[in-house]
C-alpha cells in the first residue's frame, strides 16, 4: 500500500498533521507506537491558558481538531485575565484524559484517507535528498510522497527518577532509539532536552477541607467556533489550591542529591519555565511556600494530578514531600513524578513551512522542534499537514505571519532564534498581542482555513455573515446619535456616566470606559448576538491601541514583503559581518524581515542586505 | 570589493603637521609607490616609517608614514596615515598625488561609514565619530568622546532597567494569572513609574536639545529698527572675541554673518534687514525676511536705543518677539538714559555700551545664563549629542505620555504595558540592544512559576 503522506507518531502534532492531509484528500497513514496512547495527555490534564488557549482558537479558526474535541471531554471551563483588557483574555479546559483520547481515536477512524498502524520507524527513505517514505523496526517499508515526524518525547526517551535512568517513553512505552541517531547521519544537529511531570494522588486518599477551591467559569464558553453546546457550569469539576511549607522544602533540601537533576543524572536541557519544585526551592530559597494545585484527570479513574510539583526525587523522598502536604498528609501517590529526556533536532534546520531544509518533503512538528505543550504541538502539527498537503498540489505554502497569529509567532520563532530549552509561548513573545486575540482568531485566520480546504463552505457562509454582522453593527453605531434631551441624560444618570451637553453617536459613546455594548440597548435596539456585540465593543473601546498596534505591523511588514531569494550566495556579499554572515547562510531566512530576527544580525547587516536585494533587483 | 580612498584628515592650514589618510585594499601599494624609504609593502604592521614622498622627479615633503593592516584598523581595510608638514601647498601635492596614482578622494565621513559597513562600529558609535569629526569646540568634542565610552549608553540603560523589572512583572501576572503569590501590577505602582520616567526622559530630552547648541552653535539673530547699534554689538563680539570668522554662504543655510566662539560656547550671528514697518515693496520682503528667521534662531537680541523712549518701530518688534525669550539690550551711547529696565515686561534685558572695551559682558553674561553654559564645564556627558537619538527620545517621552493618559482613562494594565514596551523598545534602539528575550530572561529570573 502506498501512502501519500505518512505521520510518525499519534501525539497532539500527529494528530493534526494526519487529519489536516486527510481531509485534504491526500491518502495518509499515521504511524504510531501504540494505538491506545493516540491523543494521549501524559502531563497535565489541561488545554489552552494564556497564548496558548488562543493557539487553540487559531487551530480551530484554520480547520484544526484540537478545540472540538476539547469541547467534547471538557470538565471544567475557565477565561482567564478577566479583569485585565481583551488582548491577553484566554480559555484553559481542564479535559478528561480518557474521554479526550476516545473521542480524538474516533475522529481519526471516522476519517477517510486515514489509516493507522502500530508501528515504530527506524530510518526514513531517503533518495537524492528527497524523503520517499519509512523503514519500520521490524523491516517493513512503506513509501510515501511526504513523511511528517511528530515523534513527541519518543526519541531515544530516558526516564529519569532519582539516579534511576530507564530507556522508555511515558507510561513505559518503547522508546523510539534508531531514528534519532538517524536523523544526526543526515546532517540534523540533535539537541537533548528534558520535561517532567509531577505525582498522582488517588483522590479518595485526600482531606479537601484544607484545600481551597478552584472553580470554572459559570458563562456557557466553548473552545471551537462551530460548537454552541457548552458543559454547564453545574457539571463542571474544582480544582483545588493548596501550598508547600517549611517541612516540604526541608525535605527536598535534605535529599537534593538523591534528585536525578542535583544528583548529576540528567544531560538534557529543562524548560525555564517549567521548573521542578527542587528547582523552585533552590533558586527562590527565600520563598517561604510555592503554590500547587490539585486538577481532576478524569471522570473514569481516581487519579489528580498535582500541578508544580513536578520532581525527579526518589519514590521514597516524593512519598515523604507530598505527605508534608496540607490535605495531603495521608495520600497515596497513584503514578510517581518522573523526569524524561528525549531528542530533538536544531529547529532553525526547518523551514518555515515547517519543511526541514536537508531533506525535501520531510516535516517536522512539536516536541521535536523543541517546543513543549500540546498547544504548541498541534498547531505545529496542523501547520505541517497543511503545507505538505499543499506542496504535493504545487499550492504556494501557509506561512502565518506575526501579526495574524500565535502559530505564526511560535514557527517564526523555531526557524529564526532555534531553542536552548523547551519552548512554551507566552503573551510576551508577540509583539502585536493586541491584534492577537481570543476573540478575533477566526476573523483572523478563517479565510485561510476555507482557503485550504479544511472550512467547509456551509461554515465558512456562516463566518461570512459574522463578519457582515459585525460590520453592519459598527455602522449603525456610528450613524446612531443621541441628542441631549432629559430622558437621555437621566438614562446616562442612571448608568452611572455623564449626561450629555452635545449630540454624540453611540459609537463615541461606547468608549466611555464605564459603559458596555449592552449599556447602549437603552438607546437602540442591537439585535445581534453577544459574541458579534463583544467583538464590536472590543474594536470601538481600544481602537485607538490596536490602530497603534496595525501601524507598528505594517512597519514589520513592509520588511516581510521583502523576499530573500533561495540561492542567495552570502559570501558574494560584500560588507556583512562575518557572523552575520554565518548565522544568515544557516538559518536562510526568506524575507528580509526574518532575517532582521535573527540574533547576531545588526540592523547595518539588514541595511546591506537590502541594498544588495535592490541591486540585484529582487 | 572597496575602492581605495584618500583624504586630509587634518584641517588645512591649522597646526605643524597635516595627516593624509588612506583606506582600502591598495592604500599599502598605493603610497608605496610614491615612498622614498622602506619597502612599506614589506613593514610590520601599526609601524612608523620614516621616509619622503616622492612624485618621480623629486621629493615633496620629509613625512612618517604609519602602516596598518586590516583588520585591526578603524576601517578594518588596510590604512595608511601620512603625516606630513602642515603648509597647505605640500598637504594638497600629497594629496593629489595619491589621487593621481589611483585613490579616491574619500566623501565626507567615508572612513566611519566604511567602519560602520565593516561592522567595526555600531550605529550609536558611528553617529559618535561623525560627531566628533563635525565637533567644532572642545565642548562637543567632549561630548561625542562621551558616547562611544559608553555613558550615555550606561545613563540610558538606567531608564530601561527602570521598566524592565514592571514589565516582566506585568507579563507574569498574565501569562501566570492564577499564581496568587505574585502580586499583580497595580496601577498606583505604574503611574509611579511612569512620572519618575517621564521626568527623567523630559530632563534628557530638555538637556539634550540644549546641548545640541553646543554642537550646531547658538543661532542668533540681532534685530532692532535701524541705526540703534545692531553693528556695534555685532562688531564687539566680533573683534572681541577674534575668533574663527567664518562666512559661510549656502543655498540652504542662512546668511551668517560671522561665527564666534566664546567659554567654548559658538554663537553663529545672522545679518538681518532692520525691521521696520513700511509699504515699500521691496524693503516689506527684507523685513518679513527678518521676521522669518525669528522662528528658526536659538537666540534673539533686540537692540534698542536707551536714549530713546520707545519708538512705534520698537513696540512692532518687540511684539513680534514677545513669545520667543528674547535677550533685550539697552544700548547706551553716552547719553543720558530715558529707557530703563521697568518700562520693559521681558525677562532678559541688560545694558551694554559699546564704546567700553567691556561694554558687552553683560549681554555675555546673560547668554550665558540662558543656556546654562556654565554647565558644560561639568562632566555630565550623559545627553544625547545626535538628532537620531534625540528624536528618539522625544518618541520614547510620547509613548510614555501616552501610557500616562491610558492609565488616567483607567485602561487595563496590560493595554498600558504596551505603551511602557514601545518606550523600553524605543530606548533600546538608541543603546542597541533591543531584543524580547531580555524581558523573558528578567521574567524567569525573578518569578518563580511554571506547572
Amino acid at each position: 500500500m502506498n501512502y501519500e503522506i505518512i505521520v510518525v507518531g499519534g501525539g497532539h502534532a500527529g494528530i493534526e498533521a494526519c487529519l489536516a492531509s486527510a481531509r485534504l484528500n491526500h491518502k495518509t497513514l499515521l504511524v504510531t507506537g501504540n494505538i491506545d496512547n493516540i491523543a494521549d495527555m501524559p502531563c497535565n490534564p489541561s488545554i489552552g491558558g494564556p497564548a496558548k488557549g488562543i493557539v487553540v482558537r487559531e487551530i480551530d479558526a484554520l480547520g484544526g481538531e484540537m478545540a472540538k474535541n476539547t469541547d467534547k471531554s471538557s470538565l471544567q471551563m475557565k477565561m482567564l485575565n478577566t479583569k485585565k483588557g481583551p488582548a491577553v483574555r484566554a480559555l484553559r479546559a481542564q479535559a478528561d484524559k480518557v474521554i479526550y483520547k476516545k473521542e480524538m481515536l474516533k475522529t481519526l477512524q471516522n476519517q477517510e484517507n486515514l489509516d493507522i498502524k502500530e508501528g515504530l520507524v527506524k530510518e526514513l527513505i531517503i533518495k537524492d535528498n528527497k524523503v520517499g517514505g519509512v523503514v519500520l523496526e521490524d523491516g517493513e517499508q512503506i513509501e510515501s510522497k511526504a513523511v511528517i515526524l511528530t515523534t513527541g518525547t519518543y526519541l531515544k526517551g530516558t526516564i529519569l527518577v532519582g539516579d534511576k535512568k530507564t530507556k522508555g517513553g511515558p507510561h513505559g512505552e518503547k522508546a523510539s532509539n534508531y531514528l534519532s541517531p538517524f536523523l544526526k547521519k543526515l546532517g540534523f544537529n540533535i539537541l537533548r532536552l528534558k520535561t517532567g511531570t509531577p505525582p498522582r494522588i488517588e483522590k479518595s486518599s485526600v482531606d479537601f477541607s484544607k484545600m481551597q477551591k478552584e472553580l470554572g467559569s459559570s458563562e456557557d464558553i466553548t473552545f471551537s467556533y462551530d460548537n454552541t453546546t457548552a458543559l454547564a457550569y453545574k457539571y463542571q469539576l474544582p480544582c483545588y489550591l493548596i501550598y508547600t511549607n517549611e517541612t516540604t522544602h526541608q525535605i527536598i533540601k535534605d535529599h537534593l542529591n538523591e534528585s536525578s537533576m542535583y544528583g548529576g543524572y540528567v544531560e538534557g536541557v529543562g524548560p525555564r519555565y517549567c521548573p521542578s519544585i527542587e528547582d523552585k526551592v533552590v533558586r527562590f530559597s527565600d520563598k517561604e511556600r510555592h503554590q500547587l494545585f490539585l486538577e481532576p484527570e478524569s471522570i473514569y479513574y481516581d487519579d489528580l494530578y498535582l500541578q508544580g510539583f513536578s520532581t525527579s526525587m526518589p519514590h521514597y523522598v516524593q512519598e515523604q514531600m507530598v505527605h508534608s502536604l496540607a490535605g495531603l498528609e495521608n495520600a497515596k501517590i497513584l503514578k510517581y513524578a518522573y523526569a524524561i529526556e528525549y531528542d530533538a533536532i536544531d529547529s532553525r534546520q526547518v523551514k518555515p513551512t515547517l519543511e526541514t531544509k536537508i531533506i525535501e518533503n520531510l516535516y517536522t512538528a512539536g516536541q521535536i522542534n523543541g517546543t513543549s505543550g500540546y498547544e504548541e504541538a498541534a498547531g505545529q502539527g496542523l501547520i505541517a499537514g497543511i503545507n505538505a498537503s499543499l506542496k504535493l498540489e504545487n499550492k504556494s505554502p501557509l506561512i502565518l505571519k506575526r501579526n495574524e497569529s500565535y502559530i505564526g509567532v511560535l514557527i517564526d520563532d523555531l526557524v529564526t532564534k532555534g531553542v536552548k530549552d523547551p519552548y512554551r509561548l507566552l503573551t510576551s513573545r508577540a509583539e502585536y498581542r493586541l491584534l492577537l486575540r481570543d476573540d478575533n482568531a477566526n476573523l483572523r485566520l478563517r479565510e485561510y482555513g476555507h482557503k485550504i480546504g479544511l472550512i467547509k463552505d456551509a461554515i465558512y457562509d456562516k463566518f461570512l455573515k459574522k463578519k457582515q454582522d459585525i460590520e453592519e453593527l459598527t455602522n449603525l453605531l456610528k450613524e446612531t446619535k443621541i441628542t441631549p434631551k432629559k430622558e437621555i441624560n437621566d438614562i446616562l444618570i442612571k448608568l452611572n456616566t455623564s449626561p450629555l451637553k452635545d449630540s454624540i453617536t453611540l459609537y463615541d459613546l461606547l468608549k466611555r470606559p464605564e459603559l458596555s455594548i449592552e449599556d447602549l440597548i437603552n438607546f437602540k435596539e442591537l439585535n445581534y448576538n453577544k459574541e458579534e456585540l463583544k467583538e464590536v465593543e472590543i474594536n470601538i473601546k481600544y481602537e485607538g491601541y490596536i490602530k497603534k498596534s496595525m501601524d507598528e505591523a505594517k512597519k514589520m511588514l513592509e520588511l516581510e514583503d521583502k523576499a530573500i531569494p533561495e540561492d542567495i550566495n552570502y559570501q558574494d556579499i560584500p560588507n556583512i559581518a562575518s557572523e552575520a554572515k554565518e548565522k544568515l547562510e544557516s538559518i536562510r531566512p526568506i524575507t528580509l524581515g526574518q532575517a532582521s530576527r535573527i540574533s547576531g544580525v545588526n540592523p547595518a547587516d539588514i541595511a546591506i542586505l537590502s541594498v544588495y536585494l535592490k541591486k540585484r533587483g529582487i | 570589493m572597496q575602492d581605495t580612498i584618500v583624504a586630509i584628515s587634518t584641517k588645512l592650514g591649522v597646526g605643524a603637521i597635516s595627516i593624509v589618510r588612506v583606506s582600502g585594499a591598495h592604500a599599502i601599494s598605493l603610497v608605496n609607490k610614491v615612498f622614498r624609504g622602506k619597502d612599506l609593502t614589506k613593514v610590520k604592521t601599526h609601524t612608523i616609517n620614516y621616509g619622503f614622498i616622492n612624485n618621480g622627479k623629486e621629493d615633496l615633503d620629509e613625512v612618517l608614514v604609519t602602516v596598518m593592516r586590516a583588520p585591526k584598523t578603524f576601517t578594518r581595510e588596510d590604512v595608511v596615515e601620512i603625516n606630513c608638514h602642515g603648509g597647505i601647498a605640500t598637504t594638497l601635492s600629497i594629496f593629489e598625488l595619491l589621487i593621481e596614482q589611483g585613490a579616491r578622494k574619500a566623501d565626507r565621513g567615508e572612513f566611519t561609514k566604511r567602519a560602520f559597513l565593516n561592522g567595526r562600529i555600531d550605529l550609536t558609535q558611528a553617529e559618535s565619530v561623525m560627531d566628533l569629526i563635525e565637533s567644532k569646540t572642545e565642548s562637543s568634542r567632549k561630548v561625542a568622546l562621551s558616547s562611544l565610552e559608553g555613558s550615555l549608553k550606561k545613563y540610558i540603560q538606567s531608564f530601561r532597567n527602570k521598566l524592565k523589572h514592571v514589565l516582566a512583572n506585568i507579563e507574569v501576572n498574565i501569562d501566570y494569572p492564577e499564581y496568587y503569590d505574585i502580586e499583580e501590577v497595580t496601577k498606583e505602582e505604574l503611574k509611579e513609574v511612569i512620572t519618575d520616567l517621564e521626568k527623567d526622559l523630559q530632563n534628557l530630552v530638555k538637556k539634550s536639545e540644549e546641548r545640541q547648541i553646543i554642537k550646531n552653535g547658538i543661532k542668533t539673530i540681532i534685530i532692532g529698527r535701524p541705526n540703534v547699534g545692531k553693528s556695534s554689538i555685532l562688531n564687539r563680539f566680533l573683534k572681541e572675541d577674534k575668533a574663527i570668522v567664518t562666512d559661510i554662504e549656502g543655498t540652504t543655510r542662512d546668511i551668517v554673518e560671522g561665527s564666534i566662539i566664546f567659554d567654548g560656547i559658538e554663537l553663529s550671528l545672522i545679518d538681518t534687514a532692520g525691521i521696520r514697518e513700511t509699504d515699500n515693496l521691496a524693503e516689506k520682503i527684507g523685513v518679513e525676511k527678518s521676521l522669518s528667521l525669528i522662528d528658526k534662531a536659538n537666540l534673539i537680541i533686540v537692540v534698542l536705543n536707551s536714549s530713546e523712549e520707545l519708538t512705534e518701530n520698537d513696540k512692532f518688534i518687540l511684539d513680534k518677539v514677545k513669545d520667543k525669550n528674547p535677550i533685550i539690550v539697552l544700548n547706551k551711547n553716552d547719553l543720558k538714559p530715558k529707557l530703563t529696565k521697568d518700562k520693559l515686561d521681558f525677562k532678559h534685558v541688560v545694558s551694554t555700551n559699546t564704546n567700553t572695551l567691556n561694554g558687552i559682558d553683560s549681554l555675555k553674561e546673560e547668554i550665558k545664563n540662558m543656556f546654562k553654559l556654565s554647565e558644560i564645564k561639568e562632566d555630565d556627558y550623559t545627553y544625547l549629542a545626535n538628532e537620531r537619538q534625540l528624536s528618539l527620545a522625544k518618541q520614547a517621552l510620547k509613548s510614555l505620555q501616552d501610557a500616562k493618559v491610558s492609565l488616567e482613562k483607567d485602561a487595563p494594565v496590560d493595554i498600558i504595558e504596551v505603551d511602557l514596551k514601545e518606550v523600553f523598545e524605543i530606548l533600546g534602539s538608541i543603546t542597541g540592544e533591543n531584543y524580547s528575550e531580555e524581558l523573558l530572561d528578567e521574567l524567569f529570573a525573578n518569578f518563580c512559576v511554571g506547572k
